[in-house]
C-alpha cells in the first residue's frame, strides 16, 4: 500500500491526468497553490479520515473527495453527538439550521457484517446528507456529498474505468457475499479506494426527497458488469421495504446493505 | 423419525403450496373480493407505529381489504393513526364514529359492524384479554407477537386457541419469519435431513438500546408506563419476551417443539436510570429440548457492543445459518443450500397468507405456536429474574399475574429490579 506522502505526490501527478480526462480547469481564477491531500479527525473523537484533491473538470470546480467510504467508526461519532437532535420520522420538521441525528436503529444496523473498518451502510440518503451537514457544522468546513458529476470525475480521473478488470473493486464475483473493510483493495491513481464496488455511494442530486436518490459505482452485490464509473442505481421505497413501522424510518433502511457514502468538500468554499 | 413427523411435514408443505396458489388467484380477481362477501374489514386495536404498519401491510397484501375501525388508549395516537392511514386512500379512511379512545376501546372496535379481521397491536400485556374478546365475538384475528407476558396470560391464550378452533376462526401471528421465503426454504431442507440430525441451536438478538419517551407532567404513572411499555414487565414481558421471541420462535420451529427446561441469567448494566423502569438489558439462557438438544439463547439491548440478530441450527452433517437482516438463509455443509430468490416482504406476506386462508375456508391458526414461543421466552425471563432453573410445566402453571385487573389511569409503583437468588 502507498504511504500517505507518496500517495499525495501521486495524486498531484494524477491531477494532471485528470485535466486531460475531465477537461480544462475553469479559467480566470488567480493562480494559487494546488490543494493537497490532508488528514483530519472526526470532531469529538480520535477517528481520522483522509481527503484527496480532485482537479477541476469541465463545468465542475476542483474539490476534495474522501479517500475511503465513511466508516461505522466515523458515522457512530455523529450518531452519539448529544448536541444534535434525534429526529423521529413523525416529529415536526426541524428548522433549516437544525442539525439532526439518527434515531436508535432497530435490530443490528451492521446486518451481521460487523463494524471494525467497515463502511457504514444501508442508511438513507437523508442520513448521509445529515452526516455531512453535521461534519460541516462541527469543523466549520464545507463538507457535503459529491455531486454525481464530481463523483464520476473522481472515478475517471483515478483511472477507475478499469477498476474491476484491475482488481481494485469488491464486486459479487470476489466479495464472497458480504461488504469488506474500506481500503482493502488497491487505491486508484488518485489514491482513492473503493469508488467502484464495495458499497455504492450516495451522491447529491439537488433534491431533498427521501426517494428517489442516486447511488453510484455498484456494490459488493453487483456482478462486474454493473460496477463502474457510470453505474448508477436509483433508490425507491423498496430499499426500506421490511421496516414494519408506520411511518417508516427516515434514517435506516432494511433492504439496502449495498449502499453507503463518502464525503466531498469544495476547494473554494469555507 | 416417526411417520407422524413425515405426515406433519407433508401437511405443512401442502399448506404452503395451497396458500401460494390461492394468493395468486385472489390477485387475479380483485373486483370479486372488493365488494363481495369476502370483503375484509380491519378493526385495529393499538394505533402505534406497528399497528399502523400492520394495517397498511394488510391492506396492501390483498384486494378487498379496508380499515373499518380503530382504537387506542390515547387520543393522540388515534388522531395520528387516522392521519397516517389516509395514505391508503379510501381503504384507510376512518370516520369519527369508528375511532375509539380509552382502555376499553378494543371492545368497541371488536363490536363494530363490518369488522371481521381484528389486528391486535397494543403492548403485549393486554393481548390475552384482547384475544379472548375478539374470539368470543367470533372475529378472525391477526395478533402481533408476543401474545402474553406471564403464565396466566399464556393459559388464557391457549384456551382462546381452543375456542377459535372450535368456532372455525382464523388466527395469524406477527412472527413474520414464518412467512419469509428464505426461512421457509432453508428450514424445509433442514427438516428433510439436509444437515443430518439436529443436535443444537443458537439464537441471538443483540442490539443497541431503543427509544424512550420523556415523562410529561400530565401523565399518570400508568400512562407513563404504557407510553414507555418496553421497560415494564407487565406490559412487555421484558425484551427477551417482546423482541427475542422472534428468534426463539425460529428455534422452536427448527427443533419441532418447545423447550422442557431453562436455566438463565441476566441483569441491567447500561439502562439503570429510572426512565428505563425495571427491565433488564441483557439475558442469556440455556434451553433444553426433548432428546437432550440444547438451545443457547442470548439477547442484549446495550449500545456500542457486538450486535447479532440471527439463528443457527447445528446438525450432525452441517449447520443452518439464518439471518433475516442480511437475508442470509444458508445450509453450510450437509446438502448445502443458499436462498437466492427474490423474497416478498414477510410483513405483507403474513397477511396475504391469512387472508387467502380465510377466503378459501382453509383452516389456519398460528395461535398455539406463537403462545408456545412466547412461553419459551417467559420461562427464560423467569429463570433469569429468579436465578432458578424453570421447567416448561412450572412456567405454564405459574401463578405470577403481572397485569393488573381493572386497570385505570392513576398511580402505579415501579417494581424493584429483579435480583436473582433473592426472589422466591
Amino acid at each position: 500500500m502507498l504511504s500517505h506522502g507518496r500517495a499525495t505526490v501521486l495524486a498531484a501527478l494524477v491531477a494532471l491526468l485528470g485535466l486531460a480526462l475531465c477537461g480544462p480547469r475553469t479559467s480566470g481564477r488567480p493562480a494559487e497553490a494546488a490543494p493537497v491531500a490532508y488528514s483530519a479527525t472526526v470532531p469529538g473523537s480520535a477517528v481520522s479520515f483522509e481527503m484527496t484533491p480532485v482537479p477541476a473538470a469541465a463545468g465542475a470546480a476542483g474539490f476534495w473527495i474522501g479517500r475511503r467510504e465513511v466508516t461505522w467508526a466515523e458515522y457512530d461519532v455523529f450518531r452519539a453527538d448529544p448536541q444534535a437532535k434525534v429526529q423521529r420520522a413523525d416529529d415536526p420538521p426541524p428548522g433549516a439550521d437544525a442539525i439532526t441525528r439518527p434515531t436508535p436503529p432497530y435490530a443490528d444496523e451492521s446486518f451481521g457484517f460487523g463494524k471494525a473498518g467497515m463502511p457504514a451502510l444501508s442508511m438513507t440518503h437523508h442520513a448521509a446528507v445529515e452526516y455531512t451537514r453535521w461534519l460541516a457544522r462541527r469543523t466549520g468546513l464545507s463538507y457535503r456529498l459529491p455531486t454525481e458529476k464530481e463523483w464520476e470525475c473522481a472515478c475517471r480521473a483515478g483511472g477507475d474505468e478499469s477498476a474491476v478488470k484491475d482488481g481494485r473493486a469488491w464486486v459479487k464475483d470476489n466479495a464472497g457475499a458480504h461488504p469488506h473493510p474500506v481500503g482493502t483493495r488497491p487505491a486508484n491513481a488518485l489514491g482513492v479506494f473503493d469508488l467502484v464496488g464495495n458499497v455504492a455511494e450516495w451522491v447529491d442530486s439537488g433534491s431533498a426527497a427521501l426517494y428517489p436518490q442516486v447511488a453510484k459505482g455498484g456494490s459488493w452485490m453487483d456482478p462486474a458488469g454493473a460496477a463502474s464509473c457510470e453505474a448508477r442505481r436509483v433508490s425507491d421505497p423498496s430499499w426500506n421495504e421490511r421496516d414494519p413501522q408506520d411511518p417508516q424510518s427516515i434514517w435506516w433502511q432494511t433492504d439496502a446493505t449495498f449502499v453507503g457514502f463518502r464525503v466531498a468538500r469544495s476547494f473554494e468554499a469555507k | 423419525m416417526s411417520d407422524d413427523t413425515g405426515t406433519r411435514r407433508e401437511f405443512i408443505r401442502r399448506g404452503v403450496v395451497a396458500g401460494g396458489t390461492l394468493l395468486a388467484a385472489s390477485l387475479r380477481a380483485p373486483a370479486v373480493h372488493a365488494a363481495g362477501s369476502d370483503a375484509i374489514g380491519i378493526g385495529l386495536v393499538g394505533c402505534g407505529g406497528r399497528g399502523r404498519g400492520a394495517a397498511a401491510d394488510a391492506v396492501r397484501s390483498s384486494p378487498g381489504v379496508r380499515v373499518v375501525a380503530i382504537g387506542d388508549a390515547f387520543a393522540d395516537r388515534v388522531a395520528e393513526a387516522r392521519e397516517r392511514l389516509k395514505e391508503l386512500g379510501e381503504a384507510g379512511a376512518v370516520p369519527d364514529e369508528r375511532a375509539y379512545v380509552g382502555l376499553d376501546a378494543y371492545q368497541r372496535v371488536i363490536a363494530t359492524p363490518g369488522v371481521n379481521y381484528v389486528i391486535l397491536a397494543t403492548p403485549p400485556g393486554f393481548r390475552p384479554t384482547h384475544l379472548e374478546a375478539a374470539v368470543a365475538a367470533g372475529k378472525n384475528v391477526f395478533t402481533e407477537k408476543p401474545v402474553a407476558v406471564d403464565g396466566p396470560g399464556i393459559r388464557s391464550v391457549l384456551a382462546t386457541y381452543e375456542a377459535a378452533k372450535a368456532k372455525g376462526l382464523f388466527v395469524g401471528a406477527g412472527t413474520q419469519r414464518r412467512h419469509e421465503q428464505g426461512y421457509v426454504e432453508a428450514l424445509r431442507r433442514v427438516h428433510d435431513g439436509g444437515i443430518g440430525e439436529i443436535v443444537a441451536a443458537r439464537a441471538y438478538w443483540n442490539q443497541g438500546s431503543l427509544w424512550n419517551k420523556p415523562r410529561q407532567a400530565s401523565w399518570s404513572d400508568v400512562e407513563w408506563q404504557m407510553r414507555n411499555w418496553l421497560y415494564f414487565t407487565w406490559l412487555s414481558g421484558d425484551h427477551i419476551v417482546e423482541q427475542h421471541v422472534h428468534n426463539l420462535d425460529v428455534a422452536n420451529w427448527a427443533l419441532g417443539g418447545h423447550p422442557l427446561h431453562a436455566m438463565g441469567m441476566g441483569g441491567r448494566q447500561s439502562r439503570i436510570s429510572p426512565e428505563y423502569g425495571h427491565g433488564f438489558d441483557h439475558f442469556a439462557i440455556d434451553y433444553q429440548y426433548e432428546g437432550g438438544v440444547h438451545l443457547m439463547s442470548m439477547c442484549r439491548q446495550i449500545p456500542d457492543c457486538a450486535n447479532r440478530v440471527a439463528e443457527t441450527v447445528v446438525g450432525t452433517k452441517g449447520v443452518c445459518e439464518l439471518e433475516s437482516g442480511a437475508k442470509r438463509y444458508e445450509l453450510v455443509g450437509g446438502s448445502g443450500y443458499r436462498f437466492t430468490g427474490t423474497a416478498t416482504n414477510p410483513y405483507v406476506q403474513e397477511h396475504a397468507d391469512l387472508i387467502a386462508a380465510i377466503r378459501a375456508g382453509q383452516p389456519y391458526n398460528e395461535l398455539k405456536q406463537v403462545a408456545e414461543s412466547t412461553l419459551t421466552a417467559i420461562m427464560g425471563r423467569i429463570s433469569a429474574y429468579t436465578g432458578k432453573a424453570v421447567t416448561w410445566e412450572e412456567a405454564l402453571a405459574s401463578s405470577e399475574a403481572l397485569v393488573p385487573t381493572n386497570l385505570a389511569f392513576g398511580p402505579m409503583p415501579v417494581p424493584p429490579v429483579a435480583r436473582p437468588g433473592q426472589v422466591t
